[in-house]
């Protein structure tokens, strides 16, 4: 290896740093393995509960490397047509039609010719001339059919298309792939893929990226909200508050002009639209036990 | 290293000693359950030398990435390294071969935080080591006998927690993959997407007679649709939470599947068992049978159902599978009756007796007797492989 371990650790701090401008923040050891995931050229599968940030790691890599985010999103019954690539039918039948009209001949070499080709994500990910971030989201909506077929061009980075032949990968992308368990994954995939597991952030965490991402917010305010959260996902709740909510939260009592949380409790009743997402949470969390949470937060 | 020859891998200046503790690491944590291959144990050098070896949290993290495939493994990663590498002085030692042929004083003082079999593990491995065998086909042979006796043992003999939490896991986990083995074999029944001509034909009549819009054979899916009744009385109670878990793994697959229990009563548990934490599960179950005393009443049990629910939820492609040991304290005339009227609307019924699995057992409870003509398989389901066996079985159905 021709860098020393001091640069080595550098361009770990580096990344953390870029992630951070691109207001994602990182732990180091993601960070790390980021990193690592761009040196092996291994697609990386990020698991984790809902909310806690796994498309944003994406989001904040293309950022940081300043290159195009391709997203792909999984769905139950996405196809190669939709995934990978599909001709333009009506445009290569309006051109036969025009190509008749002149009296032209017609070769089929023209017709299935990159011009007619309709680029879907996957393609374009590997036909670009610099590395882009292909995110693949939830991959486990996808059927086990697609999954196979994805491991494949992950594995070799290239797509054949019949009539055109095989198309090879002119730069490789930076694969993140996020997972919300619903369905068991291939030990293929998982064994072909860098693993991270993505869990709530505990109190400082989630407080730098409150302020991160609202830098207006006032320091007790931010911090009271962001300990309320915590509580609440120790609470009994049937969807655990991410970090999503945590945001929208913050947002909506700025956007209301509150400076604490015990100013008014039924101000901030309401507010808890932004967190508790179920009926059964909402029941849960009644006004005694806010004020209680509030409290505690001081 | 038996598996890799680190002289060809261009790992030269990792030095030989760290490539092979790292081969031994990735080896002592395969031992623990991980799923790795031997390309793991390239990558793991490749990983090492990226990560810049002689900083121990960059080597951690990258070979937790690395070797870690879900969440199960990555919560126990942490534990392994710690085991592994932080115990410097013993280790080196002993891989310099300075412990004259005596056993290691691992287990006389463990760390707190480590747990115990983990800690068994590695000290087998270093058994294997100073014997005469190679070490990696000791190693991953001890692996498989214990796997093989797992698969076998009858669940009534499950009397450790922590080994009633592996099984429970591996029961869930088994249930889920079988919906992917059996869309396998349809699929492959049905490979192939062709284009259907005739609606095609007829869209293009908006077009002036081009065919535009291209019109595409759908694939059929025929997943059958399951329904899991399950005995919860007490005569089944060294299996009902672990077929518990395999419905909840069943449950959280097929999208239509649906689940009950019953015992002198009969609930609905589809619900309950989407729930994602485990432990609310159990509650909630508690809760739904909450006050259930007296003998099963399998008859009743199955009228109720067939009342309420059956109407609703079986249908030309259900299986309905019982799992029960056919002990009843209620009229076989009823059983046998309510049994015809689900027979009649549901495509299969399978029954899966956990007594079926010991010897000398015989269908004798008058129950089972008056069962065995309607069913479309009986089958044991005492231990996972007797689960496992069910899956292929459910295809032919």
């Amino acid at each position: 290896m021709s860098e020393t371990p001091h640069t080595e650790n550098k361009l770990v701090s580096n990344l953390q740093r870029d992630l951070f401008e691109a207001e994602y923040v990182a732990d180091q050891s993601l960070s790390s393995t980021l990193l690592l995931m761009t040196k092996l050229q291994r697609p990386l599968l990020v698991e984790g509960d809902a909310g806690v940030g796994k498309t944003e790691i994406a989001k904040a890599l293309s950022k940081s490397f300043d290159c195009p985010l391709i997203r792909l999103q999984c769905y139950e019954g996405l196809d190669v047509n939709s995934a990978v690539y599909e001709w333009n039918y009506q445009h290569q039948l309006l051109s036969i039609k025009i190509q008749e009209a002149r009296d032209l001949p017609t070769s089929e070499k023209h017709i299935f010719s990159e011009e007619f080709l309709l680029k879907r994500p996957l393609l374009e990910a590997i036909s670009l001339p610099r590395s882009p971030v292909l995110l693949i989201d939830e991959i486990d909506r996808a059927d086990e059919a697609f999954e196979a077929f994805l491991l494949e061009v992950l594995s070799d980075f290239q797509i054949s298309i019949p009539e055109l032949g095989t198309i090879t990968a002119s730069s490789i992308p930076h694969v993140i792939l996020t997972s919300n368990g619903t369905r068991e994954l291939s030990d293929a995939l998982r064994r072909r893929c860098l693993y991270y597991y993505v869990d709530y952030p505990d109190f400082d965490k989630e407080l730098r990226i409150v302020r991160k991402r609202l830098p207006d917010i006032n320091r007790q305010l931010s911090s009271q909200i962001v300990e309320c959260i915590q509580s609440f996902r120790k609470l009994d709740l049937r969807k655990k508050p991410g970090i999503g909510e945590t945001l929208d939260w913050a947002a909506a009592l700025i956007q209301l002009n509150v400076e604490n949380l015990s100013s008014d409790p039924e101000l901030i009743m309401d507010t808890l639209v932004c967190v508790l997402k179920t009926r059964d949470d909402r029941n849960l969390v009644t006004k005694d036990v806010l004020e209680q949470l509030v409290m505690k937060a001081g | 290293m038996h598996l890799v020859n680190h002289k060809d891998t261009g790992h030269e200046e990792l030095g030989n000693t760290l490539v092979s503790r790292i081969l031994e690491f990735v080896r002592f944590v395969r031992e623990n359950d991980f799923q790795i291959g031997v390309r793991e144990e390239l990558d793991a050098l490749t990983v090492a030398k990226h990560c810049n070896i002689t900083d121990q949290k960059r080597l951690h993290w990258g070979l937790r990435s690395l070797l870690c495939s879900n969440s199960d493994e990555w919560k126990r990663f942490d534990n392994l390294f710690k085991i592994y590498w932080l115990q410097p002085v013993k280790r080196t030692s002993h891989l310099l071969g300075s412990i004259p042929g005596g056993k290691l004083p691992f287990d006389t003082d463990p760390e707190n935080s480590v747990d115990n079999q983990e800690i068994k593990e590695i000290n087998s491995t270093q058994q294997d080591e100073q014997g005469d065998e190679p070490v990696g086909q000791g190693g991953t042979r001890s692996g498989a006998s214990q796997h093989e006796s797992q698969l076998k043992t009858d669940f009534r003999f499950l009397t450790d927690s922590q080994q009633m939490q592996r099984m429970e896991e591996m029961v869930e986990r088994l249930a889920r993959r079988m919906r992917r083995r059996l869309l396998r074999r349809y699929r492959n029944l049905q490979r192939g997407q062709r284009i259907d001509l005739r609606r095609t034909i007829r869209n293009s009549l908006s077009h002036g007679g081009i065919p535009l819009e291209l019109v595409f054979k759908r694939r059929l899916r025929r997943l059958p649709k399951l329904v899991l009744l399950l005995d919860v009385s007490r005569s089944m109670s060294f299996y009902s939470y672990l077929f518990l878990r395999f419905a909840r793994g069943i449950v959280g697959a097929f999208k239509d599947a649906d689940a009950f229990i019953f015992h002198t009563h009969l609930v609905q548990v589809t619900d309950a068992l989407h729930e994602r934490n485990i432990n609310i599960v159990t509650k909630r179950l508690a809760v739904l049978s909450a006050g259930w005393a007296g003998g099963t009443r399998i008859g009743e049990c199955l009228q109720s159902f067939n009342q309420h629910y059956a109407k609703r939820i079986l249908n030309s492609q259900s299986i309905v599978m019982i799992f029960s040991d056919g002990l009843d304290t209620g009229t076989p005339e009823l059983f046998s009756e309510q049994l015809a009227l689900i027979k009649r609307r549901a495509k299969k019924i399978v029954w899966l007796n956990p007594l079926l699995g010991r010897d000398g057992y015989e269908p004798t409870a008058q129950c089972m007797q008056a069962a065995l003509p309607m069913l479309d398989l009986f089958a044991s389901a005492h231990n996972v492989e007797s689960l496992l066996a069910l899956e292929p079985q459910l295809a032919k159905l």
